[in-house]
């Protein structure tokens, strides 16, 4: 655990109502104290970190990530997957169970936490299959899964097709407990689908995958959570519709929460056509179009959308290295998400920074997770970033193993120096002064 | 140019000098000896991932016309059905060094990406339902031949427009010509967004006697099976272009091969009007001045066809 003075960063949480220049002493991996700029020593034996110029926020809770463990170690692995979480600025990823085999036995769940516990640079929750091998068929021993320790249940990568299944696990929750966290799609509306549907498709002559397709199956899930009293989360909205469908379904009291993902808020399909239809673009959710990601960041700003999460999904190079419409889906998101948000979105002035921050640690908190405070007494999940840094995405290389960032290659302002994951230090960018 | 990959790549001056050098070629054709020396010792690959006969013939014909050493990879029975992914196959191909790689296949963007993969100039023959570039310049060619000029004309493009790469490559020459273009063809059948390529959509042919040139497109039958339309009969009932429904002074277009009596009924394929065995020929005359124009197009073409050629190193040994 680790004893560290962060002196003089401009400290913002605002949770904490913090927001102003800080001195921050951390002893035995708790914040110990926070006190105004100069006014705080550290002990002996304790490193200084000249947070002078610099922001330090609370560290990042990701509810949404890929780290292929088991089975795809090719792709990511525990140890890569968590320092690309450490050197984004997390404290805390959730798992999805679509691996190979898939999280749907206790076993399995219980052995890859064992796992990531060894081998985490950060802390790694799992959720657990909703159905048996995602398959849409049988529920999973969903009350022996949450006796393992799944946070919740989600087929991500699939949709629950049948209405009826996803009743069965909304009734069922009532036993277990748990998030259901729903990967929203209609496949008689997406099949064959690389894209979003819209005029960008049509001059590419690419089967689209219209935004109908999401929307529908969440206002069909929304009646059923409110039908059965269930909790549920909807996972990687992209469109306005979604949105839409969110907000009434919030407005009528459902229990539903929903998340976003940077690429869905900075990116449109646009970039197929300026970028010769790049395969780290294809992603499910599909980039929609501009007036979708108005949307989205009008409802991450209004609180519709509750959380960022990064969908972050690895793949092998070589995988992704074939014609668009051959490509598996997914581009990773862990390293990037904070600094492309800050500056497409906080630079320009469309949102705060304080709004950023919050809705890139609220997904804790939607599953459970204790969510990362800068105050005494809490166990110290910090980032110490500096705003003014410039990048470029990709240089000189990822602590992911894979290479498929929407971002790559662009310049971004923001970077984080310092990560501090559950009272230890998880990644620490050269440059800081020790 | 370097590659022809997309109509959209193209000015109106880079398809009328295509065009232009095409009939010349074109009257080489009338000749006994049909060969220019124009690309010797040079190879064209012609790449093939989807069942083709005009395309693949014609392709293979202008380069043997020019001259060229001719490789064709088709799918059935090479390493593409081993499962060698298309990168593999285009650095494998490469090491040939070819002057160009002819590329078909079933995926939007494979022009392209082979385009980065390769030294070679790369001719799109078709990526997906994406774009036909050669397949809209032929078209081009055919009406310039039969109309003079393309500029003020009404062009329709009527059948299964959300399958076709020729309809999206041809209203996008048809449009750089000067002419203007619907599309028209049952609601399912038309993508979501297709006016983004500046052509009107209309879901009957009532208006089709505004046309100056009809190009109807291949219906296909496994449409059926996919519930597009419900049957052949009720399509062709609201969409064949018959006697009736087509003026005597309208040109009649099709890629080929046609479907007698679904898209086209059989007094209109054998009519004066239509230019369907035109277009065939004109692939082979087109394709060789897109070859030309990638290959040999920094010079002038009378100076390069006239150019000593070298004595072959196999004749001397």
């Amino acid at each position: 655990m680790s004893d560290l003075l962060i002196a003089g960063a401009h400290v913002l949480d605002p949770r904490a109502g913090l927001d102003a220049p800080h001195d921050v002493l951390v002893r035995g991996g708790e914040v110990a104290e926070v006190g105004a700029p100069g006014s705080l020593r550290a002990p002996d034996g304790a490193e200084t970190v000249d947070g002078e110029g610099r922001h330090l926020l609370p560290a990042f809770v990701d509810p949404h990530v890929h780290l292929r463990v088991p089975g795809q170690e090719h792709k990511e692995d525990l140890a890569s997957g968590t320092a690309a979480a450490a050197a984004g600025g997390y404290c805390a990823v959730i798992a999805m169970p679509n691996t190979e085999p898939p999280i749907d036995e206790a076993s399995v769940l219980s052995s890859v936490r064992e796992a990531a516990r060894r081998e985490g640079r950060v802390r790694v929750e799992f959720l657990a299959a909703i159905t048996r091998g995602l398959a849409g068929r049988e529920l999973t021993e969903m009350a022996e899964l949450r006796g393992a320790g799944a946070l919740g249940f989600t087929d991500d990568g699939m949709p629950v097709v049948s209405a009826g299944m996803l009743r069965r696990a909304l009734q069922y929750q009532r036993l277990c407990g748990g998030v259901v966290a729903l990967h929203e799609e209609d496949p008689t509306l997406s099949a064959g689908g690389a894209m979003h549907e819209g005029e960008v498709s049509a001059l590419l002559g690419m089967a689209g995958i219209p935004a109908v397709s999401e929307s529908t199956m969440i206002a069909r899930d929304a009646a059923l959570a409110a039908y059965e009293g269930a909790r549920i989360h909807v996972q990687h909205l992209s469109a306005v519709e979604s949105v839409q469908a969110v907000a009434a379904a919030k407005d009528a009291g459902v229990r539903i929460t929903a998340e976003a993902s940077p690429h869905h808020l900075l990116l449109t399909d646009e970039v197929l056509r300026a970028e010769e239809l790049h395969t780290r673009f294809k992603m499910n959710p599909p980039l929609r179009a501009e007036r979708d990601r108005q949307a989205l960041i009008a409802a991450l700003r209004d609180g519709t959308i509750d959380c960022v999460a990064t969908d972050h999904a690895p793949h092998a190079s070589h995988e992704k290295e074939v014609p668009f419409e051959e490509a598996p889906m997914g581009t990773t998101g862990l390293e990037t998400a904070f600094a492309a948000l800050h500056t497409e979105l906080v630079e320009p002035g469309v949102l705060p920074l304080g709004l950023v921050v919050e809705r890139m640690t609220a997904g804790a908190a939607l599953f459970d997770l204790p969510t990362p405070r800068i105050a005494p007494g809490e166990t110290a999940c910090l980032v110490l970033v500096d705003l003014d840094a410039e990048w470029q995405a990709g240089e000189p290389g990822w602590e992911s193993k894979a290479e498929n960032s929407c971002f790559a290659g662009r310049t971004l302002r923001g970077r984080v120096l310092l990560t501090l994951a559950g009272g230890d230090i998880a990644f620490r960018r050269m440059e800081v002064a020790a | 140019m370097r590659h022809l990959l997309s109509i959209d790549d193209l000015e109106r001056a880079d398809i009328e000098r295509i065009l232009d050098r095409a009939a010349s070629f074109a009257e080489v054709s009338g000749r006994e000896i049909k060969k220019v020396p124009a690309l010797r010792g040079r190879t064209v690959v012609n790449l093939f991932y989807e069942a083709s006969t005009r395309t693949s013939s014609s392709f293979e014909l202008a380069a043997k016309r020019l001259s060229a050493d001719v490789v064709n990879v088709k799918s059935a029975g090479s390493s593409v059905d081993k499962g060698e992914s298309l990168k593999d196959t285009v650095q494998t191909l490469s090491a040939y060094d070819p002057a160009a790689i002819v590329i078909r296949s079933p995926h939007v963007g494979a022009a392209e990406l082979v385009a980065r993969w390769t030294t070679a100039s790369v001719v799109n023959a078709g990526d997906g339902k994406h774009e036909h570039p050669t397949q809209a310049l032929l078209d081009v060619y055919t009406l310039r031949e039969r109309l003079g000029s393309l500029d003020g004309r009404e062009i329709w493009i009527v059948g299964d427009v959300l399958h076709s790469r020729v309809a999206r490559s041809n209203v996008l020459a048809f449009r750089r010509m000067g002419a203007s273009v619907t599309v028209c063809g049952p609601p399912t059948l038309i993508p979501r967004g297709i006016e983004a390529l500046g052509c009107d959509v209309a879901y009957t042919l009532d208006r089709l006697a505004e046309a100056d040139v009809v190009y109807a497109l291949r219906m296909q039958r496994e449409r059926m099976n996919e519930a597009f339309v419900p049957s052949l009969r009720e399509y062709a009932a609201i969409y064949q272009i018959d006697r009736a429904r087509l003026r005597p002074e309208q040109v009649l277009m099709h890629p080929g091969p046609v479907n007698r009596g679904v898209e086209l009924a059989a007094d209109v394929i054998d009519s004066p009007q239509a230019t369907i065995t035109a277009q065939v020929e004109a692939g082979v005359v087109v394709r060789m001045a897109v070859l030309y124009e990638l290959l040999a197009g920094g010079r002038a073409p009378d100076a390069a066809a006239a150019l000593p050629e070298p004595e072959p190193a196999e004749a001397a040994a």
